[in-house]
């Protein structure tokens, strides 16, 4: 059971025009089991958020809270963040190069373990999470998202969700720029992760078409750094047909 | 028959990353040059250059200066001037720390200890007088610490395969500087007869003022392997200038690992007796706050069907921290059928760290197979180092992963296990101690 609690949370990142505020006082808690959507037009700080969770150092936390089963986020390093069972799906995930994906995923997850994997155990999990995302065998070989296709990146981000069983996963953007068939097996695999753990998920997206095959609990409206509206299901609806043009007015976008 | 096929400059993923790729082969026209002159993409605090000679080009000045093969060879000390920083072989060098390897003065006998161990059913190490043939037949000193080294070493080690010989084990020489302050000179004269196969490992440890010549005489249809360790503690300075001829069928597997010493220019020379034969040259480097390590490759195509490949590796930690690596290849007009490659990469870890590259290509005949250089230095950077430690990875383990899979292409390539386990865990030292 994991539980992430954020509170009244500020964030800002340094620009060559000079120190801006992104986040401006979010609120959000997630339970294991939970699905929550964030949506919210481009530039509205929805990725700064999973980063200044995650720990990036480009983003300044000025005030807020942000704690893990009760635990201090804001206190713990990056990995520390991960061990203690934070994970985040990169909407850019970056080139290892000379690391191959089998040794990347060894590494992680000894890391967030604590110790090695069975042998036996871990390939069968490794290869068995592979084909259900549709990866060739080879993959494993590769050096760390060189040269992968778009969808081949988000795969390669699923795969490490489903091994490395995170209590709370933040899924930046994860369905950008995929087409139908690749965002069907991340959404699988998404599902997948759902049914088998009691991962509670942050959902990051622009857009409403993967709640069709990722069916959120909760819907956040972000717009300039903060929560605008909050609600079920039918509220991804209302956004389908109205867009966000509601929330902007005023807001000076 | 001859083609071209030329790249520009090419950037992979990582916007710190540049590339400069060429690839010649056959006659390539005058465009294709200035495709590579464009590819010239240099980024501070890392430096990128490319020169890329093909016939039929109008032999200009600089062209001249940039012939590699007409450097003056002399056993003389007095023919050779004291480097100056403007000369273009010492452009990146710091003089001043290598100045006393430009004093003639005498060896002290001890600076430098040597022991030798040779596999079951070698011939003993024997010695070689100055003029004492085969000694100064390959290796005929191109600049004044190699001149030095040569006119101060009374007796050369001579270390011989025997015809037809094969070892299981490989030719020894452990090196032991025995103080920084202390000038030593050495000959090494290594010899593999006619189809003999021979592996020799010079390991250089302690500390010393040294130069050093090693010279490797490659009979026909034989194959040497050397791998020269630099392992110096961190005051010893170091010039050595390893020269091979290579016979015809041939093969030499030549190794360069320079992890320790102060400051370390390590200039390896290649040429070729005969038709037929191979020269690999692998590097690795790993250079820390304040090292010095300098590595200058030339590989002479003089005879026609020979090939060559070369590929470097290093990476720079700390303040700094400096590498320079230069290949020169020259395919010259007897040389048909050359196929030759060279490769360095740089992988810079921590600020203030610089790493100098340059792949120097000149080509004086149409009829090859190919011809191709790359060179690159990329960062080790926030964002790949975010990426790791967000799956719960330690910076220090994470740093471990990257810089095991970039070396990893090169260590898999030393035949001897034993020393591929020290190398992997010498690595692991030189990056925990910079992460403390």
């Amino acid at each position: 059971m994991s539980i992430l609690e954020i509170k009244n949370l500020h964030a800002t990142v340094e620009t060559p025009e000079g120190t801006k505020e992104i986040l401006k006082g979010v609120d959000l808690t997630i339970k294991s089991g939970e699905t929550h959507a964030i949506m919210g037009p481009n530039g509205s700080g929805k990725s700064t958020l999973a980063y200044a969770v995650a720990g990036h150092p480009k983003y300044q936390i000025t005030q807020g809270e942000v704690s893990l089963d009760g635990e201090d986020v804001l206190e713990m390093s990056v990995d520390e963040r991960a061990r203690a069972g934070l994970f985040l799906a990169m909407q850019y995930p970056v080139e290892v190069p000379g690391v191959t994906v089998s040794n990347f995923l060894r590494t992680a997850k000894t890391a967030i373990d604590g110790e090695a994997p069975a042998l036996r155990t871990w390939v069968k999990d490794m290869k068995g999470a592979m084909g259900d995302l549709r990866m060739d065998p080879a993959f494993a070989e590769r050096n760390v998202n060189e040269g992968f296709s778009g969808g081949e990146k988000k795969r390669h981000e699923i795969l490490q969700m489903q091994l490395l069983k995170p209590g709370i996963a933040i899924l930046d953007e994860t369905d950008s720029g995929l087409d139908v068939d690749a965002l069907r097996i991340v959404s699988e695999g998404v599902n997948r992760a759902k049914e088998s753990t009691e991962i509670g998920i942050m959902l990051i997206t622009h857009y409403t078409r993967i709640l069709q095959y990722v069916k959120p609990d909760f819907v956040h409206v972000f717009v300039n750094g903060q929560i605008a509206e909050q609600g079920g299901p039918e509220l991804a609806e209302r956004l389908e047909n109205e867009g966000y043009d509601r929330y902007l007015v005023g807001s000076g976008s | 028959m001859s083609t071209t096929d030329m790249k520009g400059p090419e950037s992979t993923g990582d916007a710190a990353v540049n590339e400069a790729v060429g690839h010649a082969a056959g006659a390539a026209p005058v465009a294709a040059q200035t495709t590579v002159d464009e590819a010239d993409v240099p980024a501070a605090p890392e430096l990128e250059e490319e020169n890329l000679s093909l016939p039929g080009q109008e032999t200009s000045a600089a062209h001249a200066a940039l012939n590699r093969g007409a450097r003056k060879r002399s056993f003389e000390v007095s023919d050779h001037e004291v480097p100056k920083s403007h000369v273009e072989e010492w452009r990146f060098t710091p003089l001043r720390r290598f100045a006393p390897l430009f004093q003639d003065v005498a060896t002290d006998d001890s600076a430098v200890e040597y022991q030798v161990e040779v596999p079951e059913g070698a011939s003993e190490p024997g010695t070689l007088a100055i003029g004492q043939a085969p000694r100064g037949t390959v290796l005929v000193p191109e600049d004044i610490a190699s001149a030095i080294a040569s006119a101060r070493s009374e007796q050369a080690l001579h270390l011989t395969a025997a015809k037809n010989g094969a070892y299981d084990a490989p030719f020894r020489i452990d090196i032991a500087g025995r103080g920084a302050d202390r000038r030593g000179n050495g000959h090494i004269v290594l010899e593999t007869e006619e189809s003999s196969s021979a592996i020799f490992v010079l390991n250089h440890t302690g500390s010393a003022q040294y130069a050093q010549n090693v010279e490797m005489i490659i009979g026909d249809n034989s194959t040497m392997t050397v791998i020269s360790l630099h392992d110096w503690d961190d005051d010893a300075i170091h010039i050595a200038t390893h020269h091979a001829r290579v016979g015809r069928d041939a093969k030499l597997k030549h190794v360069a690992v320079t992890l320790g010493g102060s400051a370390v220019r390590f200039n390896a020379i290649g040429e070729y007796g005969g038709p037929g034969g191979e020269i690999e040259k692998l590097g690795l480097y790993f250079s820390d706050e304040d090292q010095f390590f300098e590595n200058r490759l030339f590989v002479d195509h003089s005879a026609p069907h020979c090939t060559s490949n070369v590929a470097y590796k290093g990476a720079l930690q700390g303040k700094k921290a400096r590498s320079v690596w230069v290949g020169d290849v020259l395919i010259r007009k007897e040389a048909e059928g050359t196929n030759t490659y060279e490769l360095n990469r740089n992988l810079v870890l921590t600020e203030g760290a610089r790493a100098d590259s340059v792949p120097n290509l000149e080509i004086e005949t149409g009829e090859i197979e190919g011809a191709g250089h790359a060179a690159a230095t990329g960062r080790f950077d926030d964002e790949q180092l975010f990426y790791l430690r967000a799956r719960g990875i330690s910076e220090l383990e994470a740093r471990r992963l990257v810089v095991r899979g970039f070396f990893a292409e090169i260590i898999q390539q030393i035949d001897v296990p034993e020393i591929r386990e020290r190398l992997s865990a010498s690595i692991e030292d030189e990056l925990a101690r910079s992460m403390n």
